[in-house]
């Protein structure tokens, strides 16, 4: 099932967000288009300084407005979010869409307790009474499993693991049922055994809400357990999107593939070296010129007349399927191999 | 918190214990001897040992001290001035008075100015960091961020006299520094210290306005608050509740510290008003040799200091519900 | 394993952090059991990985092994030398040969010095000259790394993420060191990055012949590097084995969760790994769960489980030196293993 399918929910085109530092303007998205329908997830997979949660501070309005110049539209359920008044933004933060971030701890107020946190966005956009707010904030807190939630209600995010905080951090997230869910790398900072169960309960919240849910991540087995589309980002732009599966099993970016090829796994063989990108991701003050990976890029001398270094490849989507890379299909199918044969393994 | 206060109790009579103790050494192992300075011209050694025996020196120093901490708890009889009531801190051969008295007498002026000044500075300093916090590069911030600067480096005898000499006796806006008890008259008290409140606050309104906007400035980039504005929270309560909250622990750090020196005596301030508080009571008597005295204010401004370094504490304790008191 | 002495030998090793608490003296009230009697043996060039959850007891490990910590209890052998207790004195020869390469390559470089003086440091301190001067060794070991000896007089902020790990990876090789405690090295980098410095430890270890104490949470990237493994939870090792064994055969179920819990990037309509799902959290070390340890989460514990605590042997079936510290050890055909409750409050 991809999200053509439906009418899409959350729609961004051709988005540019561009601060200006005291060292000059960062780039930091620079042309990014993507649909999502109800009851979807996309994941965003990049690295650091690729875009990908500045991208999602912006849908939520977040971004710091006089550094800020912004550019393209964002309609949520037909909704022009860019031009909305910060008044019309703080009706539907919290309500119509939320955002859960990495590091829970640091995004719960230490100050509060769990259940004031979670109460007062119900109060807020239903106008619950006390009372109504804290009973739907058990509710919240047993739904997303915390033993016990009549007691943790009244705790604070300190006495609360890693795990459980998170966990709280969802129910704060839903509490007014949304209709997305923007997942800021959600699992990065947790154990894998917790990460598995913070994963599970998302799946299950999301059938149950028929929640659209953009999952940012850096991490490609993450994509592979919660993704029904992937977006690749890479220097501030989309190099690649389509299925999970197509991405994941029929990398057509060169960036993709060496995402996927320098992965250790825990199966296939291990004497081997890995296959890293070489090179560090490119700085957006002072992008490469044209594709923005060729610098890192081990097939930029295959494409004639130096187009890597001086033309940017356009992202063609048909279908939901699509990437922006200069090489032919035929000779992404004649290099790929080799590498493919590795990535297979992960 | 029970438990806490006990404990930071002992704590701070322990420091105080130490701290007169050491105070006491230091006063009388210095080579001036008070016998000496109030036998006058005409001395004999049997006066000189009449005098020693009235002013209770005629004992080695441990003994005093064990004699002047006695005093504290039970009083204490000078054969040559009579009784001195519990709590007796020493008796000051210069006023011929208690020391405690003496201190007594004195303490309603300081414990005014430095309340006094410090709602003024407390609501103007935060007041207009919070401001600047919030107009962050821009022209009031600027404005706020420059003022505070030229505010702390002004000096309190420069402002002070300049003050007093435009605003009271140029242009009469202002009353004559002078002290009526708040009982007495509390509109006087008023008018009579509103100069200098608003002059000693004048640094500090500085160094609160720089703090606040730092503090605040350091917050507002912090991830709970970003969750908070992405739970539809207005920018307002962001900033009251979450932010502010965040900010308020160095502050009442600073504040705690603050008061507590006030306490012990704003010298120059109350030598620019001539106002007699503890803290002129301090420098008369050093220039007096005044040894008792100089002792009971120097433990009066420790006592204020670790008495408010307990309660920042608890206050810390307070605002920030991660730090637990044991 | 060779029949040798082992470079690193390592029994009964403990640290107990005491919790100072009570009223109105404080004492000692109890301690947070980060480590509790740890047996491991690392052999000359081998590198031994120890992989657990965040609380394991695995960094603080890598600090007793290196003596940051001074161990509670237990006993640590350097190539047959007690250096359990050891003064300044008697490490100083020692410190030069075990070093230690950290998570965060931003924190533990000095960004007030140039790259030359952070990696000629360990140099100056221990006071060694090597032929043809420190200069040109620093040169040599940033080329070793995959740096550009041209950037001997840059300081750390003019590099990346990866390139500040090979500064630090080479100022560990400073002194040609025999054995290397490597906590979390690549687990801040991007993933494109991490690749990268994997290689380089693995190129080292090879070519240079150094041992390494690999500590990360990341289980496929320890798989990659070490050759043996022992897994940690709540400060004791759960299971140890040689690489092949542990992940083809994993015998723990704490081995099995975790492993099942690594998610993977491929997309297999009909997964060939089982899942298994841990109900609620990792207990507090302060005050462990009696027996064995992991029996709160485990959906095997027994009564056995609570009163005895499980011996890490050999147990039947396993390889030798292929260790496991559990009553009721998985086989093979105890796939799939049964899939927890996801509601923790059944198991709280």
């Amino acid at each position: 099932m991809t999200s053509t399918d439906q009418q899409p929910f959350l729609s961004v085109r051709d988005l540019k967000v561009h601060f200006s530092t005291e060292d000059g303007i960062v780039k930091a998205v620079d042309g990014l288009s993507f649909d999502l329908a109800k009851g979807q997830t996309l994941g965003i997979v990049g690295e650091s300084g690729s875009g990908k949660s500045v991208t999602n501070l912006t849908i939520l309005g977040l971004h710091d407005r006089d550094r800020t110049a912004i550019d393209g539209e964002i309609l949520l359920d037909g909704k022009e979010l860019l031009t909305a008044t910060e008044r019309e933004l703080a009706q539907l933060r919290g309500n119509k869409m939320s955002m859960i971030f990495q590091d829970a701890l640091a995004s719960l107020s230490p100050y509060h307790t769990v259940g004031k946190q979670i109460s007062e966005v119900y109060r807020k956009h239903t106008g619950a009474s006390k009372k109504e707010s804290r009973e739907r904030a058990i509710e919240m807190l047993k739904r997303v499993g915390i033993p016990q939630p009549e007691v943790r209600v009244d705790d604070y995010p300190h006495l609360f693991s890693g795990g459980m905080r998170q966990r709280a951090m969802i129910a704060m997230a839903l509490v007014c049922d949304p209709e997305l869910l923007i997942a800021d790398e959600p699992t990065t900072a947790l154990d894998v055994t917790v990460q598995a169960q913070i994963m599970d309960l998302l799946k299950d919240l999301q059938q149950e809400f028929g929640t659209a849910i953009v999952f940012i991540t850096h991490d490609l087995g993450v994509i592979a357990d919660i993704a029904d589309d992937v977006l690749v980002m890479y220097g501030g732009r989309c190099v690649e999107r389509g299925t999970k599966k197509e991405v994941l099993t029929d990398p057509q970016h060169p960036y993709t593939l060496g995402l996927l090829s320098s992965m250790p796994s825990l199966e296939g063989p291990v004497d081997v070296p890995l296959m890293p990108i070489p090179g560090s991701p490119p700085s957006l003050l002072n992008p490469p010129s044209g594709c923005r990976f060729h610098p890192r890029c081990a097939f930029a001398e295959k494409v004639a007349g130096g187009r890597c270094s001086s033309e940017s490849p356009v992202l063609e989507v048909v279908d939901g399927r699509g990437s922006a890379c200069h090489l032919t299909t035929a000779q992404r199918q004649e290099l790929f191999a080799d590498l493919a044969a590795v990535a297979q393994h992960n | 918190m029970f438990r806490f206060l006990v404990r930071r109790t002992i704590g701070a009579l322990v420091i105080l214990l130490i701290v007169s103790a050491i105070t006491f050494w230091l006063f009388y192992a210095v080579p001036r001897d008070p016998a000496m300075m109030s036998c006058g011209k005409n001395c004999t050694p049997a006066s000189l040992a009449q005098i020693r025996h009235n002013l209770g020196i005629d004992h080695p120093i441990p003994v005093q001290y064990w004699y002047w901490l006695k005093g504290i708890f039970v009083g204490r009889e000078y054969s040559g001035f009579g009784h001195c009531n519990a709590p007796c801190l020493g008796y000051s051969f210069a006023n011929n008075e208690p020391v405690f008295g003496t201190i007594m007498d004195r303490l309603p002026l300081t414990l005014s100015l430095a309340f006094g000044s410090a709602v003024i500075f407390l609501i103007f300093g935060v007041g207009t960091g919070m401001i600047a916090a919030l107009k962050q590069g821009k022209f009031l911030d600027k404005f706020a961020t420059s003022a505070s600067l030229l505010g702390s480096s002004l000096q309190i005898y420069f402002v002070g006299y300049i003050a007093l000499y435009f605003l009271t006796f140029k242009l009469g806006i202002l009353d004559q520094p002078s002290y009526t008890p708040l009982t007495d008259n509390p509109v006087q008290w008023f008018s009579g210290l509103l100069l200098p409140w608003i002059v000693l606050s004048i640094i500090f309104t500085a160094n609160y306005t720089r703090m606040a906007r730092s503090q605040l400035v350091e917050q507002l980039s912090e991830d709970y608050v970003r969750t908070a504005r992405a739970k539809g929270l207005s920018r307002a309560n962001v900033f009251l509740r979450f932010a502010w909250r965040g900010a308020m622990g160095p502050i009442v750090t600073v504040f705690g510290i603050d008061l507590g020196t006030l306490i012990g005596g704003a010298i120059i301030t109350e030598q620019v008003f001539s106002l007699q508080g503890i803290g002129r009571l301090s420098v008369i008597s050093v220039i007096q040799s005044d040894l008792p005295m100089l002792l009971g204010v120097t433990v009066l401004s420790a006592a204020a200091i670790v008495f408010f370094n307990i309660f920042v504490d608890a206050a810390y304790a307070f605002i920030d519900p991660r730090i637990r008191l044991a | 394993m060779s029949d040798t002495t082992p470079l690193l030998d390592v029994s009964g090793l403990t640290k107990h952090f005491p919790i100072k608490g009570g009223f109105p003296i404080r004492r000692t009230v109890g301690a947070v059991q980060a480590v509790d009697g740890l047996d491991f043996q690392v052999g000359e060039g081998e590198s031994l990985g120890l992989v657990g959850e965040s609380g394991c007891g695995k960094s603080t490990t890598g600090r007793l092994i290196t003596r940051l910590l001074e161990p509670s209890a237990g006993k640590i052998t350097y190539s047959g030398q007690d250096i359990t207790h050891a003064n300044r004195k008697a490490l100083a020869p020692i410190r030069s040969e075990i070093q230690m390469i950290f998570q965060d390559p931003y924190a533990s470089l000095n960004p007030r010095q140039t790259v030359g003086k952070i990696v000629a440091g360990p140099m100056e301190i221990n006071n060694i000259n090597p032929a043809g001067g420190r200069e040109a060794r620093v040169r040599e070991l940033l080329e070793i790394v995959g740096l550009n000896p041209e950037h001997y007089n840059r300081f750390p902020h003019e590099f990346s993420g990866g390139q500040r790990q090979r500064i630090g990876v080479a100022r560990a090789l400073a002194l040609e060191p025999k054995l290397i405690v490597a906590d979390e090295p690549v687990s801040a980098l991007d993933v494109s990055i991490q690749a990268q410095v994997v290689n380089l430890l693995q190129k080292v270890q090879r070519e240079l012949g150094i041992a390494f104490v690999f500590i990360a949470h990341d289980l496929a990237i320890v798989r990659h590097f070490s050759q043996r493994v022992a897994v940690m939870y709540l400060g004791k090792i759960v299971e140890i084995a040689d690489r092949d064994d542990l992940y083809g055969n994993p015998r723990h179920p704490y081995t099995r969760a975790l492993l099942s819990a690594v998610p993977e990037a491929t997309v297999d309509e009909t997964p060939a790994r089982e899942r298994i799902r841990l109900a609620g959290d990792v207990p507090s070390p302060i005050n462990p769960p009696t027996g064995c340890r992991f029996r709160t989460r485990c959906w095997k514990a027994t009564e056995k489980c609570a009163t005895e605590a499980p011996p890490l042997v050999q147990v039947e079936g396993n390889k030798p030196g292929h260790l496991t510290a559990c009553h009721y050890p998985e086989t093979a055909d105890t796939v799939p293993a049964p899939r927890l409750s996801k509601d923790p409050e059944a198991a709280a």
